[in-house]
């Protein structure tokens, strides 16, 4: 894995062209906040928030809307200031209905009282109380309840903190601008949460196709304000940025399956996360708005905007002078894990990484059958062999295909990429992980029966 | 039409991934035709005429096969186009002697498309190697006009002149264990014969004899990782092996038996075989380890038979039987997962 150049990599991967030539020398913009906004109430893993507004109230920019609905949750803010129209179900980016709402903006950004705190002097369950008040969550796309990575149980103690700055899906450059644009913000985030894990060493991973991102946050880690900061230089390939892979190339460790970072005494955020924790901790400002890259050949002029959460996504396409005939796929979030929206009018979210349009639709032919080439087992970067999962889902054979570990699928889609049939991998492990979660379900419940 | 439509916005819905490698099953198979073409273009040198006939017949009758049983029988699409019929007929060309009777060439088509290939599924759904199969068939169905060869233009068949008798030494590997059972084995000779014996100008199938043109080809499959290193090193290393440790001239990798690991890997259908059939990827192992076994038990087959079995050649029929042991091969040989726990006790 490691090499002698000093670059870090993990087995298999995939190699998928970057095109994030598009949008990589445009600097973060700000993007004019909408005339209305709709703030879902479940832009996170975990419970969805528990509203504490209601329709007719007026709210400030920053106030709370709804509070976290458990401990695996997170509140939600408001990203403007102005009147709460509605409360209902909107168009989700999940591709269902789901409650939202809808906010009138004033226009005036009148902010609700925050405030920052002195992190280096507080107890770091007042630093993670702060952190999980602010709602973050992962930035990467994931949106796990970041407080819940923060606290870990004292029987598993955390030695490295990583950073995610590897950004491996092609097209997107949100990561990349901030760490140019807020090298020293990020580091300070770094600093914050390696304070609240005690942890003793601190990377930041960041691929070898951002030449100038390693060099300038390498130079400002070098300030002794940041205590011992590593930058990793990482091999190119993906999926380098996915937790596990960023592990195991970093460390040299292996998540066990069925667990989880900590197990193996890492916790991995985002730098967009660091981000939005030194803003929440120092600022007191709430997770309201995000680095948004928005990109693909249908746009006209690929950006990376700084959007207030729940702008509808068709502004800010128009904004970027999307041509929408020539639309035939919408992303959010990268080619290779997003999601394929179905409609333009659901907001932007937490989670929202990219907007990406797609002018061609791959794959443009009919599958074949599996020629067993072996690819897509090359590629894994867990070492699964998804054409026999596959062909168990296919034949309805859900005990096999747990027995050859789909449940460990990280679903990055590198099989299907390479797969020359164009077998559609990630749906049949999609598939085989539905079936096998619902027969563990059922056993269970008649476990608890008996 | 919704909305969204009449404003000229009409968005595809699928699972991820949105993008996808070039590389095609279609794109795989003409690039083993590219290289198998370096074969044909030997065959026709040496065998001038009826290597092109048998060529010709073998094309057609597995195309018409295929695209005839998925018409009518399957009512389906026609498959012609992911171009593994053409691979399989060029193959299956390259199986026959010169002197094979064109209509024996288009039954054997019709057995490899039809019966080996077709009534499990056709692409993928294959156990063993479709042209190997027709090979097989017309051996036991025509054996001696699948034993009956020709001389190449211009030279001997088995690339000897001298010692070992005439009428019995009809190809290389023929002259080599007649030469071994009789006691008249001489290095010199076999020496001498192996120029002609690496470039083709010896007897035997049309398509196997050349192992320059069939190493030009490999190269151009190795290139565009078609295949890997694996199941072919290890074939044709455990042949050699095998052949230096033990090849009845009386001494155990000695430098003066040296020669015979060196004819033997070069002569009859083991270049043909293990660069281009023992890597056929529906029939064979997925996992690099699972190669490596097929790739060793090849070898293994094809040293018992051309030493103690019945026929002078045994790539073939090693070959089918390592095919029907690939599904076992293939479950014990799973690659050790990111995170395996170790199971205690």
């Amino acid at each position: 894995m490691f090499n002698l150049f000093g670059t870090f990599s993990f087995s298999g991967g995939v190699h998928p062209p970057h095109h994030k030539s598009l949008s990589e020398h445009s600097a973060i913009e700000i993007l004019p906040p909408p005339p209305k906004v709709y703030i879902p109430l479940s832009q996170h893993l975990g419970a969805p928030a528990r509203i504490v507004v209601k329709k007719g109230d007026t709210v400030k920019l920053g106030q709370m809307l709804g509070e976290a609905g458990g401990f695996v949750s997170a509140p939600v803010h408001a990203s403007v200031s102005g009147k709460v129209s509605t409360i209902t179900d909107f168009p989700h980016p999940s591709g269902k209905s789901m409650t939202a709402v809808e906010i009138e903006n004033d226009g005036r950004d009148e902010k609700a009282d925050t405030a920052g705190m002195n992190w280096r002097e507080s107890a770091r369950e007042e630093v993670v109380k702060k952190i999980a008040d602010a709602g973050i969550v992962g930035m990467g796309g994931a949106s796990f309840p970041s407080h819940v990575k923060l606290s870990p149980p004292a029987v598993k103690p955390i030695d490295t903190l990583i950073i995610n700055g590897a950004e491996c899906e092609p097209y997107l450059t949100a990561d990349y601008r901030l760490m140019l644009e807020k090298t020293q913000e990020i580091l300070l985030g770094a600093c914050i949460l390696k304070k609240v894990l005690s942890a003793k060493k601190v990377y930041i991973g960041i691929e070898d196709n951002k030449p100038d991102a390693i060099a300038k946050v390498s130079e400002a880690a070098r300030d002794d304000e940041y205590g011992q900061i590593s930058v990793a230089r990482l091999k190119t390939k993906y999926p380098q940025g996915g937790e596990k892979q960023l592990i195991q190339a970093i460390t040299r460790r292996q998540v066990p399956s069925a667990g989880l970072p900590m197990d193996v005494g890492c916790v991995v955020h985002n730098v967009g996360t660091a981000y939005a924790v030194w803003d929440a901790v120092v600022n007191g400002t709430p997770l309201y708005q995000r680095v948004v890259t928005v990109t693909g050949a249908a746009v006209g002029k690929p950006s990376n905007l700084l959007v207030r959460i729940g702008t509808p996504m068709r502004y800010v396409l128009e904004y970027c002078k999307t041509d929408f005939t020539k639309v035939k796929k919408l992303i959010m979030g990268g080619p290779m894990m997003g999601l394929a929206q179905s409609s333009v009018d659901a907001p932007v979210m937490k989670a929202t990484s990219g907007l990406l349009t797609l002018t061609e639709l791959h794959p443009g032919e009919r599958a074949h059958y599996c020629i067993s080439c072996g690819n897509c087992l090359r590629a894994c970067p867990i070492k699964l062999v998804p054409s026999f999962i596959a062909k168990f889902v296919g034949a309805g054979m859900y005990s096999q295909a747990e027995q050859w570990n789909c449940m460990d699928c990280i679903e990055c889609g590198s099989c299907a990429y390479v797969c020359p049939a164009k077998i559609n991998l990630v749906h049949f492990m999609k598939l085989g992980k539905y079936h096998v979660a619902a027969a563990r379900a059922k056993a269970a419940a008649e476990k608890k029966k008996a | 039409m919704s909305e969204e439509q009449q404003q000229g916005i009409d968005l595809h819905l699928s699972v991820s991934p949105h993008i996808r490698d070039r590389e095609s099953v279609p794109s795989i198979m003409l690039t083993v035709v590219l290289a198998l073409t370096p074969a044909a273009a030997a065959s026709v040198f040496f065998f001038g005429m009826r290597a092109v006939v048998l060529l010709f017949v073998c094309i057609v009758s597995c195309l018409a096969s295929e695209w005839l049983i998925v018409k009518f029988m399957l009512r389906k699409p026609s498959t012609l186009g992911d171009f593994s019929a053409l691979v399989t007929a060029v193959l299956l060309a390259f199986n026959l002697p010169p002197g094979l009777p064109w209509w024996m060439a288009a039954v054997g088509s019709l057995f490899a498309i039809g019966i080996a290939k077709m009534t499990f599924g056709g692409l993928g759904n294959n156990f063993i190697n479709p042209a190997l199969a027709g090979r097989a068939f017309l051996m036991a169905a025509y054996p001696a006009a699948m034993t009956t060869w020709g001389a190449p233009r211009g030279g001997s068949l088995s690339g000897l002149a001298g010692a070992v008798d005439a009428v019995s030494r009809a190809t290389p590997l023929a002259a080599f264990s007649k030469a071994v059972e009789t006691g008249t084995f001489q290095a010199l000779d076999f020496q001498e014969a192996l120029g002609d014996l690496f470039i083709g100008n010896v007897g035997g199938c049309i398509g196997e004899t050349s192992a320059l043109a069939i190493l030009a080809g490999a190269l151009i499959l190795l290139y565009r990782r078609v295949i890997g290193f694996s199941t072919p090193v290890f074939y044709i290393g455990t042949v050699f092996v095998l052949f230096w440790a033990f090849n009845g001239t009386g001494g155990y990798f000695t430098s003066d038996a040296f020669i015979v690991p060196v004819y033997q890997i070069c002569a009859g259908g083991l270049m043909l075989g293990a660069w281009f059939m023992a890597t056929d990827m529906v029939t064979t192992p997925i996992t690099r380890t699972g190669k490596i076994i097929f790739g060793t038990g090849c070898g293994v087959l094809t040293y018992v038979i051309r030493v103690y079995g019945g026929y002078p050649e045994g790539v073939s029929y090693s070959i089918l039987l390592m095919n029907l042991l690939t599904p076992l091969i293939d479950r014990y040989t799973r690659p050790r997962m990111y995170g395996k726990v170790k199971k205690r006790g």
